[in-house]
């Protein structure tokens, strides 16, 4: 088909669309990415901090907004919502509704003149209502793109704004527009709502000050919330002492229709209770009610327990019935303890841990993209196709279709991203723009000529400093050949301006007197460059955010600062060299480690976008764990869908099946790795490859405890899935069954949550009744962890008559055989102990990392975690790449979970993948150290400090750091005893420079 | 010495982190004073204890170095090689009769601009109590 289009449209702004538009960029494909409010960010951007690394939110999301607003490909279109969607997978005919944002967002520099001048205050829905903000505003300081809008229901249109905008950027008669644009590939992140808590009456939310929903509590911890990170309770601003959190408000709820586990909140309560006793030290108190703790993802038990045993937070297991007012604005709650006793407490504030809800209007939305929603409003998908809607070409990633937190979110959204790459192959690079720059000019011996270009940014700095007087001063200060002051600096006008200086003056290096490099540096060296000069020929000097803004009530302090810090970037700039990237090819074939469900599905997704793929799969053959799986909740045939997988990968041509085969040897770098493979025979093959994607999948542990291996009677979950798949087996129609949960998980040995066992638990027990509706079953469990919209199956086996009863990790059921097995537990809603005499014990273990890990791991020169987990990049942002470049996992190397989890990953380690193997070649260097070997003495102080491996010994007898593989941090410069290594653009002179200057 | 003694101090701070919390504080307009002022490194691990002995030399009050919160450092532990550095450093400049309280490591998220604003102002506040530095010229 020639007609397929190389654009995809991603509707929904949030982490999730962020990373599937950075994604598919780089892999050759043109975005529009639809957003519905002023700026990109979603839900992310409102919280304080993640779990379970307590990460700050806005660090690690806000690089990626700034790399979604420049890069060229990516056309944010915001205030906009879907309208028709016509044509089909490859070539869709869509339209675009965009509502007036009364602000050109093209004009606009986000100086915010007009807000300040606006006289009239809206709800900040940023903040949840919990302060207030102007009618023109911008949603969040850091907010992309950094242009303001109205809020025409509140303006009263009195003319300010307009009147004080010096770049004339108001538009009052802005009027809605339609946009009609095609493209191959629709992805859906359209995210989730937070359920209203109001609806759950009971909680008095909104009727009592001291109670609020998480969503705010998130942004009153935030430091750059409401109350700048104090907290306080809304009643008498006091800070509290007593905080509780009430869990599943509005999930697992069938009273307010929200049937479905919300997945994440269990973790985000323990985050938010550690974060509260952090900002308040003196001994706050900290409570959380619960059904369940679901604290199943990838470190989250961990964190638990670290809150439970480190921080001090209670955990109490019972559901509230009804918040009561206490005495000075407190809460009353009554619940019951461990012991079963009931009680009455009060808080000072309470916390309504809210679920989600599919977004508004879901229903229209679905109906106008043609694809089908489950029963609970999130969008269709099934067991093995998790990224695909029910219409061909268009995909879902992260809260659209279920619940789930940030990593899941990330991961599903390169996995989309490798769907739309995989069917719009033959289209890629066919929109992608590239700018064309001239050749650079050669600087080197030239006497350093700086220009300075100072801006007023309209008053926000000129309103501060006396930008005159600091141009005037600017100009006197050595080697610099020439200083000006604009309005706005990064306007368009002024770029073409620095250019002709540039020219005109003879100027080798520039000097941006502005706001911050971390939001404007890449436009001024990219004008820079369109000039002839080396990107890396230009500094800047932050004379608004660290002068203006900051000492605002000192004018004469601030224009003295903002000299110092103009001589200082001009000190620094007269010691700046060009840096050039050095060109290296790219392999572009997949090595992926692992033939299960996982490894199978990255090397389909490789190769169906057209890149040869080498699997390396030790045993005999393919199939992995899933090879032991018989059926799912979902109804699904597991064994079907096996075959056909293995078929689809062994008939493709550009994928290559290594069986009884190990990687033995890895070397090179991404782009060009080198690697060994030797099969049983011992042949070895040699195989280049630019990328590798790990997938070497988990093992079953093997139980030591309740009789297993000395009584046939005791058998795992999976022996029992084979039984029930087995019509020939003998034990298929047992009389009474007891199932023990947590089997070597969740302990000292293995501090993890094995994620899998508790679905599982009540798939099998689910399908021993199918049978025989009269098998008695007891499922004795820690926490009940059927997540999502798993919890439907678990209502279903209460229903059935399945008899669910909690055991505390101190007080283990105790299993033993006098002639019939015993199973002894205590009840701690009876308060006694339990004897049950079943026919089969059947024990939820432990998923357990494979052994293969531990020699992979040092071949690969990637990091295992404590449990022999391969150990991912960034836990939220970088959920499928490894540390090292070119390298990804995915599956149960990374940690138990689903079969659907699992293909998810698979894609999305192969949309990585993609963004690697789709380019010609990686560019090296740049900001990258670099050894002088006459210097070094091989002392080795610079491998043992480079936090990347990335230093060694060369033949030579002296330290070689490749460039390729560099992060450019710096650690080894500044630890190397001999000064041998130097951190390019931050050499010590160029730093001393800047610093010798600050002093005249 | 000067009855209004002002303070020049000099703060190394990472891109990550404390470059975004400052950001962030310009952003807040929040108020601290004028006398810091940032060298920006790509992490708190490139502070090189050369730098910072030759900001005193140069005439520095007082310096500090500011990096992501631990165990958050984007290049993994360059902030906790930076603190051993400043620790270093600080008992160097107790030896050569400077003071070590001159000098101090900070840590903070991206999203802390009110800690960045406070830092600046406790800095400033110690260092103009401990007054001029000896090898001012």
């Amino acid at each position: 088909m020639a007609d397929k289009v190389g654009s995809v449209l991603v509707i929904g702004g949030g982490i999730g669309g962020i990373q599937t538009s950075l994604d598919l960029v780089e892999s050759g494909l043109k975005v529009y990415l639809l957003e519905r409010t002023h700026s990109i960010g979603g839900v992310m951007a409102q919280l304080d901090k993640t779990f379970p690394t307590n990460d700050c939110a806005m660090c690690t999301i806000s690089p990626k907004l700034v790399e979604c607003g420049q890069n060229l490909n990516i056309e944010i279109i915001t205030n906009a919502e879907l309208g028709s969607v016509a044509g089909k997978a490859g070539n869709f005919e869509v339209e675009i509704v965009k509502h007036a944002r009364y602000i050109d967002d093209a004009k606009c520099t986000g100086c915010g003149v007009c807000a300040k001048s606006c006289p009239i205050d809206a709800i900040d829905e940023y903040n949840y209502g919990l302060c207030e903000r102007r009618a023109t505003y911008i949603r969040y300081p850091q907010a992309v793109p950094r242009a303001f809008g109205i809020d025409k229901d509140k303006c009263i249109g009195c003319g300010l704004c307009e009147s004080l905008c010096l770049r004339d950027a108001v538009i009052y008669g802005d009027k809605e527009q339609v946009k009609k644009i095609n493209v191959g590939s629709i992805i859906l992140s359209t995210g989730f709502e937070s359920f209203d808590p109001a609806l759950k009456q009971d909680y008095g939310y909104g009727e009592y000050p001291n109670v609020v929903s998480s969503f705010e509590f998130e942004r009153i911890l935030s430091a750059s919330g409401p109350y700048k990170g104090h907290i306080f309770r809304a009643s008498d601003a006091k800070m509290p002492e007593k905080i509780a959190w009430i869990q599943c408000v509005g999930s697992r709820d069938r009273g307010v229709e929200r049937p479905f586990c919300s997945s994440v909140c269990c973790t985000y309560a323990v985050k938010q209770a550690i974060i509260a006793k952090e900002h308040i030290r003196e001994g706050l108190d900290t409570t959380i009610f619960y059904m369940d703790m679901r604290t199943y993802g990838k470190g989250f038990e961990q964190y638990f327990n670290r809150a439970k045993n480190e921080h001090g937070v209670r955990f109490v297991c019972s559901r509230i019935h009804t918040v009561d007012p206490g005495s000075d604005g407190n809460l009353k709650l009554v619940f019951s303890d461990d012991d079963g006793q009931l009680r009455e407490e009060e808080f000072d504030m309470l916390v309504l841990s809210v679920g989600f809800k599919p977004t508004k209007n879901v229903e229209e939305f679905a109906n106008r993209l043609g694809i089908k929603l489950n029963e609970y409003g999130f969008c269709k998908t099934s067991t093995f196709s998790p990224i695909e809607t029910s219409r061909a070409g268009v995909y879902v990633a992260g809260a659209a279709q279920e619940p789930k937190d940030i990593p899941a979110t990330v991961m599903e959204a390169s996995g989309a991203a490798a769907c739309a790459e995989a069917l719009l192959a033959e289209a890629k690079g066919s929109q992608i723009v590239k700018k064309e720059y001239p050749p650079e000019k050669d600087v080197s011996g030239l006497k350093p000529r700086i220009g300075v270009f100072v801006c007023k940014c309209g008053i926000n700095i000129a309103g501060v400093v006396d930008v005159p007087a600091v141009t005037e001063y600017a100009a006197t200060l050595p080697d610099v050949a020439y200083a000006e002051y604009n309005l706005y600096t990064c306007s368009q006008d002024t770029q073409v301006r620095i250019k002709e200086i540039i020219e005109e003056k003879q100027l080798n290096r520039v000097i941006v007197a502005s706001c911050t490099p971390r939001t404007h540096e890449p436009l001024f060296q990219d004008t820079i460059r369109l000039a002839g000069l080396n990107k890396y020929l230009f500094e800047m000097a932050n004379v608004r955010d660290q002068c203006s803004w900051v000492h605002a009530s000192n004018p004469e302090a601030a224009t003295e600062k903002a000299k110092e810090l103009i001589r200082m970037a001009v000190g620094r700039a007269a010691f700046l060299e060009p840096l050039h990237t050095i060109p290296m090819s790219v392999i572009r074939r997949a090595l992926v480690i692992g033939g299960g469900v996982a490894g199978m599905n990255a090397s389909l997704s490789l190769a169906n976008q057209g890149f040869e793929v080498e699997l390396v799969e030790h045993e005999p053959e393919l199939g992995g764990n899933i090879r032991h799986i018989h059926f799912t909740l979902e109804g699904d045939k597991p064994q079907e869908y096996l075959n056909s997988l293995i078929e689809q990968v062994q008939a493709h041509k550009l994928i290559s099946v290594h069986l009884e085969s190990q990687v033995k040897k890895v070397s090179g770098h991404v782009g060009h790795f080198e690697s060994e493979v030797r099969s049983k025979k011992l042949e070895v093959r040699k195989i280049e490859h630019g990328v590798v994607i790990v997938a070497t999948g988990g093992v079953e542990s093997k139980p030591i405890e309740y009789l297993y291996g000395k009584d046939d009677r005791v058998i795992t979950q999976r022996e029992l899935e084979e039984h029930l798949a087995n019509s020939q087996s003998t034990i298929r129609n047992p009389h009474s069954v007891v199932m023990i949960q947590c089997v070597g998980s969740r302990n000292e040995e293995r501090p993890y949550c094995s994620r899998i066992c508790c679905t599982q638990a009540v798939k099998n027990a689910l399908k021993l009744k199918e049978q025989n509706p009269d098998t008695q079953i007891y499922i004795l469990y820690r926490d009940m962890r059927t997540y999502g919209f798993r919890e439907e199956y678990y209502y279903q086996a209460r229903k059935a008559g399945v008899i669910f009863i909690r055991y505390d990790e101190q007080a283990k059921p105790v299993v033993s055989n006098n002639g019939r097995l015993k199973v002894e537990v205590k009840d701690p809603i009876l308060g006694a102990d339990v004897v049950l005499q079943p026919d089969m014990v059947v024990l939820s273990v432990a998923i357990d990392s494979h052994l293969e890990n531990e020699n992979l791991a040092p071949l690969l020169k990637v990091t295992l975690d404590a449990s022999k987990f391969f150990l991912e990049a960034h836990m939220k942002l970088r959920p499928v790449d490894f540390g090292s470049d070119g390298m990804f996992l995915c599956g149960l190397a990374h940690s138990p979970k689903l079969i659907e989890e699992s293909i998810a990953q698979a894609q999305a380690a192969a949309g990585r993948a993609a963004t690697i193997l789709n380019k010609e070649r990686v560019e090296a260097g740049g900001v990258v150290s670099c050894v002088e070997e006459k210097k070094c003495v091989a002392c080795l102080t610079c491998i043992r400090m480079c936090p990347y491996d990335v230093p060694f010994i060369n033949k030579a007898g002296v330290a070689e750091i490749e460039a390729v593989k560099c992060h450019g941090c710096g650690i080894c410069a500044s630890e190397c005893p001999a000064k041998a290594i130097q951190l390019l653009h931050y050499r010590d002179p160029q730093v001393v420079a800047k610093v010798d200057a600050m002093f005249g | 010495m000067t009855e209004h003694f002002e303070p020049e101090i000099v703060a190394f701070c990472c891109h990550y982190c404390a470059y975004g919390a400052a950001d962030l504080a310009g952003s807040m307009r929040l108020n601290y004073p004028a006398n810091v002022k940032i060298v920006k490194l790509p992490c708190t691990g490139k502070v090189d204890i050369i730098y910072l002995l030759k900001a005193f030399e140069d005439g520095a009050d007082g310096a500090y170095v500011a990096g992501c919160l631990e165990g958050n450092c984007h290049f993994i532990d360059g902030n906790i090689k930076a603190k051993r550095r400043v620790a270093r450093a600080k008992k160097l400049l107790d030896e050569i009769g400077i003071g070590g309280e001159r000098l101090e490591m900070f840590n903070m998220s991206a999203s802390m601009g009110p800690r960045f604003a406070e830092v600046a102002r406790e800095m400033t506040e110690r260092v103009r109590g401990l007054g001029p530095s000896p090898l001012r010229k």
